[in-house]
């Protein structure tokens, strides 16, 4: 593959400051918990469902518990004790405690060391439960090998989950690996997890664990069918971020949008909320072998792609940094970027490609997320799909990972089944005949390419230093990344992140730490 | 045929050569090429060619078709949908604020209910702008205040009020199920029920908002794909102008 002839000390320098920055910030979390953590604790240890209201049965149960317990010492620990007093298993034991005949006040019968055996039993079963996700995983991939890079990520957005699972097959069946179901508009601001099969959707479908089954079966049936495994793709991001990946860990979902920062700066999370949630919720990933996906394309839906570019690789550096802290390994960490510059600009496809190569060197081994153009789409269809097979080349010139198809209509509506399928014959056409390329250039070492690839390298480096003498918690403050300020104290969802006291305690969370890197 | 009567044209004039593509929820092959004819010739097209059949899912086939079309139009009777404004430059509009209007021209814009795009509002309200032409944030006689996404009618109201705005700007990306229709006519209903509808002008803006819409809704105008700031500017100190 042509290299870029880049400074490898100075990519070192730049993965260090990452570093900094990333351990500064986990400092701050691993002292703190949030409500979410502690619902996503009651799913992994079996609770599930809602009440006849409709609420889901571990938000009804954290609210229960807060009400007179000290939260500081987190949910674990009481429910274990609740499961005792029920002698039951952990579904029925909260369905208890939803209709009041057993509370977490109760006399309590038990010793220490038998509500600490308890809870030893539920974590084990937790963490068997994600080591049977990765497992199947394994078997599905080693039966239906995966197909060459880049993947072919295709979407649907019906609303209805029925409706999904017909365009999904429709999708695989004219050449996608991956599918990605959209979700529905603003369920990042829920602060819980809708439940069942759903129907209903704006701009997507709601993601529940039901709706993640319903497309995991009928995408399983598309991999015997076609004979390649298909991915399936959907969000962990919001106020959500770790019991939705508890859920898409259950139901052997392959890969999740996963951002450090895209909450905060995108939908007005709160940052303390959205690094204590993506710190756990990365810890599931990690173990349940999810790939996530960051967010670094959106920062160009609103910052300017080549005077911001700077920001996209800072930013992938300290998604990466993170997710080394929460263990992922390269092969789970699709950091994201885009094609977004304004095709007006001349030798704006240079640019491109020097931003798409310097991706490549600086992540040698992980899975890129590589996104079309979206902000200049042109609703003259035929020139969006000259957009689109220039970006496919770009990408399949600089080895990405996981490329996000272009679809012509892109700034008109939702694709429909042909848009879809226009979209994957250029791509095939383009993978098939340039599949090469890359191995046959070089890059001029003075070139126009060479030097735009060292200027977003030397600007990230400067940037990096900022943010490491102001910290990143500031950096985000001041607007510093997609021009969108955000305080420290302001957004969504503040209230649910609460101090760890002396008698916290996440056995999942410690478990899945202590074991580490899993090495298979 | 008289000179204002139109038909589409492709290489002839009055030809009425129209190019289509389209899927039939049908398996593909010589029954299903026919089925396509068939189908557009129902749509009164003449000299039907279905010159692409593909099957693209079980069951499914896509066709790309040429065709004549028959019906003519007279020109001179159709009024356009869109807003008929002058367009102005940036460097007209704000001398026209300045010299006409003798103070800041004030600005909310929002995407209202639970859309969370901003690209529509962002492309008129950010300082950057769209299409190389400049966002109203860089108008310095125009005090523009994006709110961002999902704001709800009442707050961009509140805000409103509290600006002093000449104008409120909302814009709606999501079209499912005509969610956006409901949104904008939130709005509407709420300034009518305040008494306030008189108070702004009131500018609607998405992919699928026409002026025909917005109007129809009880905005002043409402803006489609691809419009610049600069039109929404234009618009909008014209129309000050006008009230005063």
């Amino acid at each position: 593959m042509a290299k870029l002839p880049l400074n490898q000390e100075q990519i070192d320098r730049v993965k260090d400051l990452a570093r900094t920055v990333a351990d500064d910030v986990q400092r701050f979390f691993s002292r703190h918990s949030s409500i979410s953590v502690e619902r996503t604790v009651l799913r992994l240890y079996g609770v599930d469902g809602v009440d006849g209201e409709g609420i889901p049965l571990p938000n009804r149960l954290v609210d229960l518990w807060r009400e007179d317990n000290d939260i500081s010492s987190g949910i674990s620990r009481s429910f274990a004790r609740a499961v005792l007093t029920s002698g039951k298993d952990p579904q029925t034991t909260a369905e208890l405690i939803c209709r009041g005949k057993i509370t977490f006040n109760g006399p309590n019968k038990f010793s220490d060391d038998a509500i600490k055996e308890k809870e030893g039993e539920l974590v084990k079963r937790a963490v068997a439960a994600l080591d049977a996700t990765r497992k199947r995983k394994l078997e599905k991939i080693e039966k239906h090998p995966l197909p060459k890079q880049p993947w072919r990520y295709l979407i649907v957005a019906t609303g209805n989950v029925y409706e999904d699972r017909i365009q999904a097959r429709s999708a695989v069946m004219a050449g996608a690996d991956i599918i990605a179901q959209i979700r529905s508009t603003a369920q990042s601001l829920l602060d819980y997890v809708p439940y069942g099969p759903t129907t209903e959707g704006f701009g997507g479908t709601f993601a529940t664990q039901a709706n993640f089954r319903i497309m995991r079966d009928a995408l399983d049936e598309a991999s015997e069918d076609q004979g390649r495994y298909i991915r399936l793709v959907n969000y962990s991001s919001g106020l959500c971020m770790a019991e939705i990946a508890a859920c898409a860990a259950l139901e052997d979902l392959d890969i999740l949008l996963n951002d450090s920062m895209y909450g905060i700066l995108f939908r007005d999370i709160n940052m303390k909320r959205t690094f204590i949630d993506q710190y756990f919720s990365r810890l599931i990933c990690s173990r349940a072998k999810i790939i996530i996906n960051t967010g670094e394309d959106n920062y160009l839906t609103t910052a300017d792609a080549i005077d911001q570019a700077y920001t996209v690789t800072a930013s992938q550096l300290i998604n990466e940094a993170m997710a080394r802290n929460a263990l992922l390994t390269d092969d789970l960490l699709g950091l994201g970027h885009a094609f977004e510059i304004n095709p007006q600009i001349e030798n704006a496809f240079l640019y491109e490609l020097a931003h798409a190569q310097l991706a490549r060197q600086l992540f040698p081994e992980v899975p890129l997320k590589y996104m079309p153009p979206t902000r200049y789409k042109s609703t003259d269809i035929f020139y969006s799909h000259a957009q689109d097979t220039l970006f496919n080349l770009a990408s399949v010139l600089t080895g990405q990972g996981i490329h996000l198809a272009g679809i012509l209509t892109e700034a008109i509506h939702n694709p429909f089944m042909q848009d879809r399928y226009l979209s994957l014959r250029s791509i095939d056409y383009v993978f098939n005949i340039a599949r090469g390329l890359g191995d046959e250039i070089e890059f001029k070492r003075n070139g126009f390419i060479a030097g735009r690839a060292r200027q977003v390298l030397d600007e990230t480096e400067s940037f990096l230093k900022s943010i490491h003498e102001t910290g990143l918690m500031e950096a985000i403050s001041r607007g510093q990344f997609a021009g969108i300020s955000r305080p420290v104290g302001g957004g969504k969802g503040l209230d649910g992140v609460f101090e760890k006291g002396p008698a916290y305690s996440n056995p999942i969370m410690e478990r899945l730490e202590e074991d580490g890197v899993l090495h298979e | 045929m008289s000179e204002t009567m139109i038909r589409p044209y492709g290489d002839t004039l009055n030809d009425g050569m129209v190019q289509l593509s389209f899927t039939l929820p049908v398996e593909n092959g010589p029954k299903a090429r026919k089925a396509a004819e068939i189908y557009v010739s129902k749509l009164n097209f003449k000299d039907i060619a279905v010159v692409h059949a593909e099957r693209i899912a079980d069951n499914f086939t896509f066709f790309v078709v040429y065709a004549r079309a028959v019906p003519t139009l007279d020109y001179s009777e159709v009024k356009p949908a869109e807003v008929e404004i002058e367009a102005m430059s940036f460097s007209e509009i704000n001398r026209l604020i300045k010299s006409k209007l003798n103070r800041p021209l004030t600005v909310v814009g929002a995407t209202i209910g639970s859309d969370a795009h901003t690209v529509g509002i962002d492309a008129i309200m950010n300082m950057k702008g769209y299409n190389q032409d400049y966002g109203l944030e860089r108008y310095p006689h125009i005090n523009a205040c994006n709110m961002g996404a999902q704001v709800s009618c009442e707050a961009l109201i509140e805000k409103a009020l509290e600006l002093n705005a000449d104008a409120i700007l909302v814009s709606q990306t999501i079209t499912q199920r005509d969610v956006y229709i409901r949104n904008l006519t939130e709005l509407v209903e709420l300034l009518k029920t305040e008494n306030l509808r008189d108070r702004f002008i009131l500018i609607a803006g998405g992919p699928r908002v026409t002026n025909d819409l917005a109007k129809k809704l009880g905005y002043d105008a409402g803006f489609g794909p691809g419009t610049v700031p600069s039109s929404v500017a234009s618009f909008l100190i014209v129309r000050i102008l006008e009230k005063m």
